[in-house]
């Protein structure tokens, strides 16, 4: 199987064009996925710079380095960056790199609609970016952007946020219709469903959610549009509209997206512990289950992000019921990660200790998520610190964790050499400790009373604020580390076989390392 | 060499076991860094069922990570160099489905309970309105015709650290909400401008104040004291410098209060009509201005242009009086600066626009002239 | 591109609008959710309420709760704040409201009920809140509300907050209104 032969169509090239424009007008899905990993790899180090501003502020209590005007630009300019520009579009990357190999296609289905996608974001993070240095500021209404203070209240860069989050909505869909038309049309014979690779199934499952819940977001901020310019009053109550409306509509749309952002670190982390355990996945078909089952859930139960907006207690009853279901599912697939490493035969490099860490802080943040589904211990967790907790500790060692470990599984693959496995390490340790330093105090200060959103605090929260901040920067500069690895490792390096790892199972390594320009023209066999 | 990475990361790995374990620990005997069990029954119900639902999710997580670091210590390729080849189980998944079910309608049945009660619409004794604004709260008491405003009472100079922070630095107000110890109060909470929330830790309440909509929420205090919570729905710049006092007092000191407040009332009527020099207006003046204005205008006057405008050598203020009587009165509509007309007396009124048009040299380089409460009493009379 | 992606690709492309037209059904969709749950306390005006007069109501306490929403300067008080009813049986209350400025404006009262879940026990036949209120400078009126509540609301709900909060939209274009009228 190593030996795939390239059969030569007219219509393409036989390798990368040279220059600038090879990377502009690329098509090729390798290429592309470069592009959104480095793009990504930028807005995660634009949108960290964004929360060592906010750490930094946060040092001690008082107002030392911003204004709170600007704090609030900050901390939503830090949501929106880490979740559209560096979460999403990092995850589309690995999709591009990684799907068409894993289901023995030649290329994702409209390679040229993948290049449209591609360039939309720069342009929507271009335009975002520079709201900052419009009058009256950048967006400083959160990342949630709840009406009437995104509306009736908003600085007039609203308007630019507005069309940067069509552009990045556009972008996301035209992603994932290009991830579902590849996988389900061209698998490789003998590919069925369930044989495809987990991360395949996860982006699958991914896909059909942002398709399902971009368009909502973009009709969101369509009526935002509305009620600005255009006189209506969708959430403004003078004109009969309802703020809480605004709330409805949003969570409909950003509950999944919290899944969007989990399910294909899910799938990454099964391969690796799959791989580093020498021992095939236990579970897969309730892996499998199990991942529907927390799409189909994320559907119903958006409202418990607004248990304080004053739902009658059927509705809240019903919300925090369906929230806690989330965890048998969830559950789940924890057990099986921890059945496939019992009695397998253990190594620990870098990709695995990314994996085993994912597991261990992600729980802990399920954990934090099943407390806040309580709706009366809600009403105290409600906008504090506990959740900023909870929710960085499945974005950060969750969602980024496995995006990292990603990068260090695939990337003999994709270089042709191998990374330094010390440094590796090091860069993992640093980013376990960092994170924690940085997000496990907060569920302390959150519990003893630290609403979100606050650039300035009572002297009670003084101290483990400190440590925050110190485990923040521990963190930010460690993923200088990071860049400074991966550079490394394009530039060279101990050469990479093509199976790479002992325990590494799927397509993608019965090619060679690195992965010629054009696999699979001929689709492999698949037992 | 390898090896000793190996060793490394074991050691490692024991110390992030310990820091599983380590939450557990903090919780019981640092009473400061977890949920208060403040002073009502519902408050005590919600702590109870926080502690209950954080030990059963430890004790979950120390069966699993147990597995898992027994799993990582035990199987390592050098200990055990031939893998299992099993990879699946159907028993072994329908027992990890449904045991954690279980566990969950052990958690939802005691949470519901909690919840219902919560959710118990009894009559209050008292009954207040309280509203959100941009950024401070208004305490309206419905039956005795009482309401004021509360505003953050930390000095501006202790938040930009020019001097030492007090012990409630950004928990205290100018006045605090004020009910009596063991009475059904019921709060009815709605908003001005933007979404707020009003969050009192002691008493469990949490509630959104919507602009257009009303919450309610209730609380019986069991004991006196002072408690502090905070907005915590994101209303704009100030939103960490709005925060909630509630002062719980004995039944009859409350009853005292209730007078004094008609009786100052009746006072503040009496200063309206009363003769005012400018030293007195200007002073009273400068009190109102840090109350209310120094947020956004600054104390230097200097504003934070483009938003919020300068007052100190502006037209407005040292020249055109009237103008700046009605900006005060009415708002700028599209703009940061709200209405004060129903915020301020007429006395605090006229106080604080003579302070602005006095302060900063504005006098000296402007007319100089000055309001008096009757220009503001003159203003709210319907001009036809 | 084969045949089958052709046709994947066109249900996706409908399903993408789909969605972003379910997103404006939302609105229209959450309206009736609130009118089913209570969610909000929003009322619609209601046919004669024939079904819910009884002769077997309860004491019932209701609080009138006004608010004046940012920039609007009118007096707008409850006559009274506290008002003893009936279940099963009509009642009358009133709202003073003057301009006080030298302006004619245009004002409109939104409507809001808590407990929210004593909204579906309530018919309001007659409200100023149906409708826009336009006042001459100094002008002052007595709005009125008329309401019964269904005998048959539970017995945990004795005390009932019906709350008006007015807003200004004299400068308000006319158009928008029919998006939303009839509340």
């Amino acid at each position: 199987m190593s030996s795939v032969i390239e059969s030569h169509h007219d219509d393409h090239h036989h390798g990368p064009a040279k220059g600038l424009m090879r990377w502009l007008l690329t098509t090729n899905h390798k290429d592309i996925g470069t592009l959104y990993l480095w793009f990504s790899f930028a807005m995660f180090l634009i949108g960290g710079a964004m929360a060592m501003v906010i750490r930094a502020e946060l040092f001690q209590p008082g107002m030392q380095i911003v204004e709170p005007e600007f704090y609030n630009q900050m901390l939503t300019l830090h949501g929106l960056i880490m979740v559209f520009g560096a979460v999403m579009p990092a995850f589309v990357g690995l999709a591009n790199w990684l799907v068409p190999m894993m289901v023995g296609a030649p290329d994702m289905a409209l390679p040229r609609l993948n290049n449209l996608s591609f360039w939309l974001l720069p342009f929507a993070f271009g335009i975002l970016l520079s709201s900052l240095f419009m009058e009256g500021g950048a967006p400083n209404f959160g990342w949630t952007f709840y009406a009437p203070l995104s509306t009736t209240y908003a600085p007039p860069s609203v308007t630019f946020f507005i069309f940067s989050v069509h552009i990045m909505g556009a972008s996301s869909i035209m992603g994932s219709i290009n991830v579902i038309v590849t996988i389900m049309n061209m698998r490789a014979p003998g590919m069925d469903l369930m044989k495809m690779p987990l991360f395949v199934w996860s982006w699958l499952i991914t896909a059909y959610l942002l398709i399902a819940v971009m368009p909502v977001l973009a009709g969101a901020v369509t009526m935002m549009l509305m009620d600005i310019h255009f006189g209506t009053s969708f959430f403004n109550a003078a004109g009969g509209g309802d703020p809480v409306l605004f709330q409805h509509i949003f969570w409909f749309f950003g509950h999944p997206e919290v899944y969007i952002m989990i399910l294909p670190a899910f799938g990454i982390v099964s391969h690796i512990i799959e791989t580093f355990s020498r021992k095939q996945l236990f579970g897969y078909s309730s892996m499998v289950w199990a991942m529907l089952s927390i799409a189909i859930l994320s559907f119903v139960v958006w409202a418990h992000h607004m248990f304080t907006v004053g739902m009658p207690l059927a509705a809240e009853l019903f919300f925090m019921w369906a929230t806690m279901l989330i965890a048998v599912p969830t559950g789940v697939k924890v057990f099986n990660w921890v059945a496939t490493m019992f009695k397998g035969s253990i190594t620990y490099e870098t990709p695995m200790l990314f994996a085993i860490s994912f597991v261990v802080l992600f729980t802990i943040g399920g954990f934090s998520g099943l407390m806040l589904s309580i709706v009366p211990a809600d009403f105290q967790y409600h906008d504090t610190y506990f959740v900023v907790a909870h929710f960085h500790y499945v974005l950060v060692p969750g969602s980024i964790f496995s995006i990292m470990a990603a990068v260090y599984y695939w990337i003999p693959k994709w270089t042709g050499n191998m990374y330094d496995e010390r440094m590796g390490r090091l860069h993992f340790w640093l980013s376990f400790v960092g994170v924690n330093v940085t997000f496990f105090p907060q569920h302390w200060i959150g519990l003893a009373g630290m609403p979100r959103r606050y650039p300035d605090y009572a002297l009670q929260f003084a101290d483990w604020n400190m440590v925050s901040t110190a485990g923040a920067f521990l963190f930010g500069a460690s993923q200088i580390l990071f860049l400074f690895i991966v550079l490394k490792t394009v530039m060279g390096g101990k050469k990479a076989t093509p199976q790479v790892w002992e325990g590494a199972r799927g397509l993608e390594w019965s090619v060679e390392s690195p992965a010629p320009y054009h696999t699979f023209s001929t689709p492999p066999k698949v037992n | 060499m390898f090896k000793k990475i190996n060793n490394l990361s074991k050691s490692a790995y024991v110390a992030l076991f310990m820091l599983s374990l380590y939450p557990s620990k903090v919780f019981s005997d640092w009473d400061a860094l977890n949920m208060r069990e403040g002073v009502t029954q519902v408050s005590r119900d919600v702590f109870e069922l926080h502690m209950l639902i954080f030990y059963i999710c430890v004790a979950i997580g120390a069966v699993v990570f147990s597995v898992m670091f027994y799993s990582l210590f035990r199987y390592t390729k050098k200990r055990n160099p031939n893998p299992s080849t099993f990879h699946e189980s159907t028993k072994l998944e329908v027992a990890w489905t449904v045991v954690p079910f279980l566990i969950l309608i052990a958690m939802a049945v005691p949470a519901s309970k909690t919840l219902t009660e919560i959710y118990d619409d009894e009559e209050g004794e008292i009954n207040i309105q309280v509203v959100g604004y941009q950024w401070k709260w208004e305490y309206k008491y419905l039956e005795d015709d009482i309401n004021f405003f509360s505003n953050l009472s930390t000095d501006q100079d202790e938040i930009y650290n020019l001097v030492p922070k007090g012990e409630n630095y950004l928990l205290e107000v100018d006045e605090p909400l004020i009910i009596p110890v063991d009475t059904r109060v019921r709060f009815l909470i709605t908003a001005n401008d933007v979404i707020h929330s009003w969050w009192v830790p002691d008493f469990a309440i949490k509630q959104d104040a919507i602009p257009g909509f009303i919450n309610t929420a209730w609380t019986r205090a069991e004991e006196t004291g002072i408690y502090r919570g905070n907005c915590t729905e994101l209303c704009g710049k100030n939103h960490g410098f709005m925060p909630v006092v509630v002062k719980v007092v004995e039944k009859d000191e409350y009853s005292d209060w209730v007078l004094s407040k008609k009786e100052e009332a009746i006072k503040l009527a009496e200063l309206t009509e009363k003769e005012w020099s400018l030293a007195e207006l200007t002073q009273r003046g400068e009190g109102v201005y840090q109350k209310n204005c120094v947020a956004c205008h600054q104390m230097n006057g200097e504003g934070l242009p483009p938003i919020f405008p300068a007052l100190a050598g502006s037209d407005i203020v040292m020249f055109d009086k009237d103008r700046n009587v009605e900006i005060l009165m009415e708002g700028v509509q599209g703009a940061a600066m709200q209405s004060f007309a129903n915020q301020l007396s007429e006395v605090d009124m006229a106080a604080v626009i003579t302070y602005t048009r006095q302060a900063w040299g504005n006098a000296e380089n402007g007319d100089g002239e000055y309001v008096v409460p009757s220009d503001i009493v003159e203003y709210k009379k319907p001009k036809i | 591109m084969n045949n089958s992606a052709k046709r994947t690709l066109k249900y996706l492309s409908l399903a993408v609008f789909g969605m972003f037209f379910f997103s404006f059904a939302l609105v229209p969709l959450y309206d009736v959710f609130c009118e089913v749950t209570g969610l909000n306390g929003k009322i619609s005006q209601s046919e004669e309420g024939t079904s819910y007069e009884s002769n077997t109501g309860r004491d019932l306490t209701i609080q009138f709760v006004s608010h004046n929403a940012e920039q609007m300067p009118w007096v707008f008080k409850p006559s009274e704040k506290i008002m003893k009813v009936k279940t099963g049986k009509y009642s009358n209350a009133t709202f003073f409201v003057k301009n006080n400025t030298d302006k004619p404006m245009t004002a409109r009262a939104v409507p809001s009920v808590a407990p929210s879940n004593a909204n579906e026990y309530l018919k309001k036949l007659e409200c100023f809140c149906f409708e826009e209120q336009f006042l001459a400078p100094g002008e002052e009126a007595l709005l009125p509300v008329r309401f019964i509540f269904d005998s048959n609301m539970p017995e945990s709900i004795n005390n009932v907050a019906l709350s008006y909060t007015i807003f200004d939209i004299t400068n308000y274009n006319d158009m928008e209104m029919a998006h939303h009228d009839g509340r």
